[in-house]
């Protein structure tokens, strides 16, 4: 009354907000002018880039022809079995030095912080050519007595590769590892203890498989970044298959066609691997799939 | 007859909380004790120290005759190896206030985990207890099921019938129902109920006084990290002596 133009438009809405009979009407969903266009625009660019590439100085039948050669597949061997050789030291040294970090003898713990400290903290090309040239510091290897054999030797591109790459991931997986097991319940370890496990079997039998499903998914990245990685060790001349396709093109001078035969292995390879990661990690998702406790209150008293 | 648990002076300390001011009690075999008292009374630290959860600055506990956690050598106790402290815990069976089944098996590996892993029995004589221990808490069908497709109530379940395959002489519960909705309640004290009545020696820290004074032979009441009053269930919950007993059960009543 006091105001009627504050009230009038209630009264007037008051009818439509309410009217059934609108029920029936078709829906017509927003349209989304600002989506087509930036996709066209999008799409244009792709094409051009298609084109150029079609149309620039790559000989695409020298790419097919070496796309299979001898010396890139063996190049391709020799990436696969480094990424395998070095990704399973570097678990290894990261399931290790995981549980050092978090052992309670101070020892254990100072060496694997150090070595964590150390191995991420330098460059990994600057370990590599340090793992190659270490026979200017130590010209024999070997244990007095039993063996003993001249560092130029053992320290293949294959051994300085193997220990540089597997070494440094080490340092980055077991920091993966660590975030892993604390992220299993404490309850976890004593209802294993409840059950009378010793601490070793109750790491390998609830605490590390639980751990699992948080290690997977950012391991699975860092063996996608290994694959990748190996093609540094054709600094120190291991065999593998950027350094196979940069000796044919210090040959023929086809430099691109040969770089984009790299790139193709790289990504089959690392398509596949992370196919493989999905069947992985779903594999070890198994008993999460809901969120447990849905049941439970909050504890009264811990 | 020998009593299955005896504490002995015992001392317990988190920083700068006394959890167990001087702890000393016996336990007959064939009995159910229950502890009540207020939150952070050490009813729950007394519990975990018989089954070596927690460690204790001082005092001795016996299990089942022996001698937990240390071994005497003339005037002093020198601590057990990781392996024989996980022997010992055999002869108790352990049931958590959060169930803590593992997350990664279903019911049925659960509970056969220990068996076969820690006993190293033959798995289809396992499963085969597995089974009946299964069948005894009501839940045969859910043998598949991992523990975030279970209701609280029924983890519990599963989580005694996993300490029950232990064989233990003794069985060490928790507040078992204190993480549960109301209405799960019951099941999980109708399973504890049975379990008294087939003569197990059973030690239940809980809140649920009615189900302490049906079940139990005998309550014990502790706050500030020691024991204030022992008896009946009669005589403590009903005619309690001491007056922070009675306070508590007015408060707990209320």
């Amino acid at each position: 009354m006091s105001s009627s133009t504050a009230s009038s438009p209630t009264r007037m809405e008051m009818p439509e907000r309410f009217d059934p009979s609108i029920a029936h009407l078709t829906h017509v969903p927003r349209r989304h002018y600002g989506r087509w266009i930036a996709s066209a625009l999008i799409l244009a660019a792709f094409a051009y880039v298609i084109k150029a590439f079609a149309e620039g100085q790559i000989d695409w039948t020298v790419v097919g022809q070496f796309f299979t050669a001898q010396s890139i597949i063996s190049g391709l061997g020799n990436t696969i079995i480094m990424t395998v050789c070095a990704m399973a030291l570097g678990i290894a040294l990261g399931v290790l030095f995981a549980i050092m970090v978090m052992s309670p003898n101070p020892v254990l713990k100072g060496v694997a912080i150090f070595y964590i400290w150390f191995f991420r903290g330098t460059p990994l090309l600057l370990q590599l050519l340090i793992w190659f040239n270490l026979a200017l510091v130590f010209p024999r290897i070997g244990i007095p007595g039993l063996f003993e054999a001249r560092m130029v030797d053992v320290m293949t591109p294959f051994v300085a590769t193997l220990l540089g790459l597997g070494i440094n991931q080490g340092a980055y997986t077991a920091e993966v590892v660590r975030s892993g097991i604390l992220s299993v319940d404490a309850g976890q370890t004593e209802a294993a203890k409840a059950i009378g496990m010793t601490r070793l079997t109750t790491l390998r039998r609830i605490i590390l498989p639980q751990a699992m499903r948080v290690i997977i998914p950012p391991v699975g990245n860092e063996v996608i970044s290994m694959v990748k990685l190996t093609s540094i060790a054709s600094v120190i001349g291991f065999a593998e298959v950027l350094r196979n396709a940069q000796t044919i093109y210090f040959a023929n001078a086809r430099v691109i066609e040969l770089l984009i035969v790299s790139a193709g292995w790289y990504l089959i390879i690392v398509t596949i691997l992370s196919i493989a990661q999905h069947f992985l990690e779903r594999y070890f998702a198994k008993g999460s799939g809901r969120r447990s406790r849905r049941f439970a209150r909050p504890a009264v008293e811990g | 007859m020998m009593p299955i648990v005896v504490a002995a002076d015992v001392r317990k300390a988190f920083g700068s909380v006394q959890a167990l001011d001087g702890v000393s009690i016996e336990i007959p075999p064939g009995q159910v004790l229950c502890i009540v008292g207020p939150s952070g009374s050490g009813k729950s630290t007394l519990l975990r120290c018989i089954n070596q959860l927690e460690r204790i600055d001082s005092g001795a506990i016996w299990v089942d005759g022996e001698l937990i956690g240390y071994r005497r050598v003339g005037n002093k106790l020198y601590e057990l190896t990781d392996a024989e402290i996980a022997r010992q815990r055999l002869t108790s069976g352990m049931v958590f206030q959060r169930f803590n089944l593992f997350q990664h098996m279903t019911a049925l590996e659960n509970i056969i985990e220990g068996p076969v892993t820690v006993q190293k029995r033959r798995r289809s004589e396992a499963v085969d207890e597995a089974m009946a221990l299964l069948q005894r808490v009501g839940l045969s069908e859910k043998r598949d099921a991992y523990p975030s497709e279970l209701s609280g109530g029924q983890q519990q379940r599963v989580a005694i019938a996993r300490a029950l395959a232990m064989k233990p002489k003794l069985m060490l519960f928790d507040e078992p129902t204190s993480a549960l909705d109301p209405e799960l309640v019951g099941e999980v004290l109708a399973v504890m109920r049975d379990l008294a009545r087939s003569g197990m020696t059973m030690i239940v820290v809980t809140h649920e006084l009615g189900f302490a004074r049906e079940v139990a032979n005998e309550i014990v009441f502790m706050d500030r990290g020691a024991i204030v009053e022992r008896g009946s269930p009669q005589e403590v919950l009903v005619h309690p002596k001491q007056q922070r007993t009675r306070d508590f059960i007015a408060a707990v009543l209320a």
